[in-house]
């Protein structure tokens, strides 16, 4: 694998590009140009080698068989979950439960967590800038139990309204859940300064970590969450896995999510007991090739070094704020002071599905439209945003291709 | 008047002409900002097929037994195919309208436009035209099912 990076210390962009083979791919006639790894990050060969070499050698169910085989699969599903504990600075290995992404891991805790603990009257406090990801579950447990939805605003810069927030907190919360970075404005929330504001009232705190995990280094104990969630794919991992951390406490108090095998201890039709943590959260069969994936991606990402990571995304996104700046008309919607490597943006007079269609035709590939966030459009009074969101493999050449491609779109649009 | 497939070859016939995609969406672009589809009464919710991307309005009439679209959308090369889909299918009757096997999409390259990934609008629109056309079509034969 690329060990390059980790031996010299040096981070080295071209060196990177080569362990992403889909980097090598043309679209409509051009190099591709991939700015959407918000959406879901391309994968490096140590990746796909560890997937296939799980199905090609080691393939059998897990915790089930006596037999070699099943014991092989079941130590490297096990040993995915230790290196994901100590990837993100958990406790302990219980505390880290396989979903199948972020979405899993929120609807988890809004039904397992709403079920034990809200009652009318309750408030659950969410943000402006939460993917959909994290305002449905609680809406649907919401409508279950009769609690209520309170919504923390944000500013005109897209940060989040701290004063609001507190005041809020006073009122009969029972969880607050909110994200530590917007996919859609790239802010960067204080997330260590809330949860404590929030622990202040004994409220426990989710955070959704789907951005901020492949960006940089995240430690549980030290934010002191009760609960973080996030996504194997849009850390260089595969598709179909997610994490649920949850703190011990919350766990064990919280009833199970889905039922079925793994998930219990013993079965009569008269009553069933439930396995351990963090076995009563896993009904079924696992993403144990998915596991092993994203064992390899964490490793990747340490080879390379979350701090190098953050340091070549934050340049570029400072190179890329100024480029965007320059062309005449466009409007970046999400300025926040602390950004992340997210540039969302209107230009006047155009839509953005006509940009990103012209876009896609020079071969550079950006997301278009409400990025699952539509309160933050209606907040902004947008129809959408064109958004470029920056990697590990991002280049300047590649921002430089993106202004220069919206300005020819642009030209051929007004 | 041009039968549906003889207005889709013509437009095939022009698109033929076109050296890159540059042209071509040139050309889309131009027929979206010339073309004003629907009268602003109609730009309203109820005429509204939600995209998740784009807006598209329709309406729909039936006159002398031929059924008149007319259609918008804010997004311009959105609305520049819809100009292509209107100049095709309206003005027909309504059998003639389910009838349709629109395959000039695919011909000049556009096809990608009528995917639900995209999710502009124009294959919610497409159904609805037809919805409209078979519509009229009970109405005109004097069904009521
Ligand atoms: C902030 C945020 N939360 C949640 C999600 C949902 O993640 P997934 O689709 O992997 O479940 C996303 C992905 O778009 C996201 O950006």
């Amino acid at each position: 694998m690329s060990g390059k990076l980790a031996t010299t210390g040096v981070f080295d962009v071209k060196a990177v590009r080569k362990d992403f083979p889909i980097l090598q791919r043309e679209m409509n006639g051009q190099p591709l140009c991939f700015l959407d790894t918000a959406a879901s990050s391309q994968k490096p060969l140590p990746v796909l080698q560890a997937m296939d070499n799980y199905y090609r050698l080691h393939h059998a169910n897990v915790h089930r068989g006596v037999y070699r085989l099943s014991q092989e699969a079941t130590d490297m599903f096990e040993t995915a979950r230790k290196a994901v504990q100590q990837f993100i600075g958990a406790g302990h290995e219980q505390e880290i439960v396989f979903t199948r992404g972020t979405t899993e891991s929120i609807n988890l805790v809004a039904s397992s967590f709403g079920r034990a603990f809200l009652r009318p009257g309750d408030e659950v406090l969410i943000t402006w800038m939460e993917h959909h990801a994290n305002i449905v579950p609680w809406q649907l447990i919401c409508e279950q139990t009769g609690a209520a939805i309170r919504v923390v605003p944000i500013t005109d810069t897209g940060e989040l309204d701290l004063e609001a927030l507190e005041q809020y907190l006073k009122g009969p919360v029972k969880i607050l859940a909110l994200t530590q970075v917007s996919n859609t404005l790239g802010t960067i929330n204080p997330i260590r300064k809330i949860v404590a504001l929030a622990h202040e009232h004994g409220i426990p705190v989710l955070v959704d970590g789907a951005q901020a995990v492949p960006h940089s280094p995240v430690n549980v104990s030290e934010l002191d969450a009760d609960f973080y969630a996030f996504s194997g794919h849009k850390m260089y991992g595969p598709t179909g896995i997610g994490i649920l951390f949850g703190k011990t406490e919350w766990l064990e108090k919280m009833p199970p999510y889905h039922g079925g095998g793994e998930m219990i201890s013993r079965v009569t039709f008269e009553k069933t007991t439930y396995n351990e943590l963090p076995f009563k959260f896993e009904a079924g069969t696992p993403d144990i090739a998915g596991s092993v994936g994203l064992h390899a991606a964490i490793e990747y990402l340490q080879g390379i070094g979350l701090e190098n990571i953050a340091e070549h995304e934050h340049e570029l996104l400072n190179y890329g704020t100024e480029l965007l700046c320059e062309i005449p008309g466009l409007r970046l919607i999400g300025t926040a002071a602390n950004k992340a490597g997210v540039l969302s943006f209107v230009v006047e007079g155009t839509h953005p599905y006509d940009l990103g269609t012209l876009l896609d035709k020079m071969g550079i590939a950006v997301r278009t439209g409400h990025h699952c966030t539509e309160p933050i459009m209606d907040r902004f009074g947008i129809p959408g945003t064109v958004r470029a969101s920056l990697g590990m493999y991002t280049t300047k050449e590649e921002l430089d291709r993106l202004a220069a491609g919206i300005k020819r779109a642009v030209n051929l649009l007004l | 008047m041009e039968s549906i497939n003889e207005i889709q070859d013509a437009i095939i016939d022009e698109f033929s002409f076109f050296g890159d995609w540059m042209e071509k969406y040139e050309y889309i672009i131009e027929l979206g900002k010339d073309l004003p589809l629907i009268d602003a009464q109609y730009k309203t919710e109820d005429y509204l097929v939600r995209g998740c991307q784009s807006k598209v309005w329709l309406h729909a009439s039936l006159e002398d037994g031929k059924v008149i679209f007319k259609a918008d959308s804010d997004a311009i090369i959105t609305k520049g195919i819809i100009g292509l889909l209107i100049r095709v299918l309206s003005g027909h009757s309504p059998q003639d309208i389910l009838d349709a096997d629109l395959y000039f999409l695919d011909k000049i390259g556009l096809k990608e436009h009528l995917s639900p990934t995209r999710a502009n609008g124009l294959v919610s629109m497409l159904k609805q035209m037809k919805l409209y056309a078979l519509a009229f079509q009970k109405q005109l034969t004097g069904k009521n099912d």
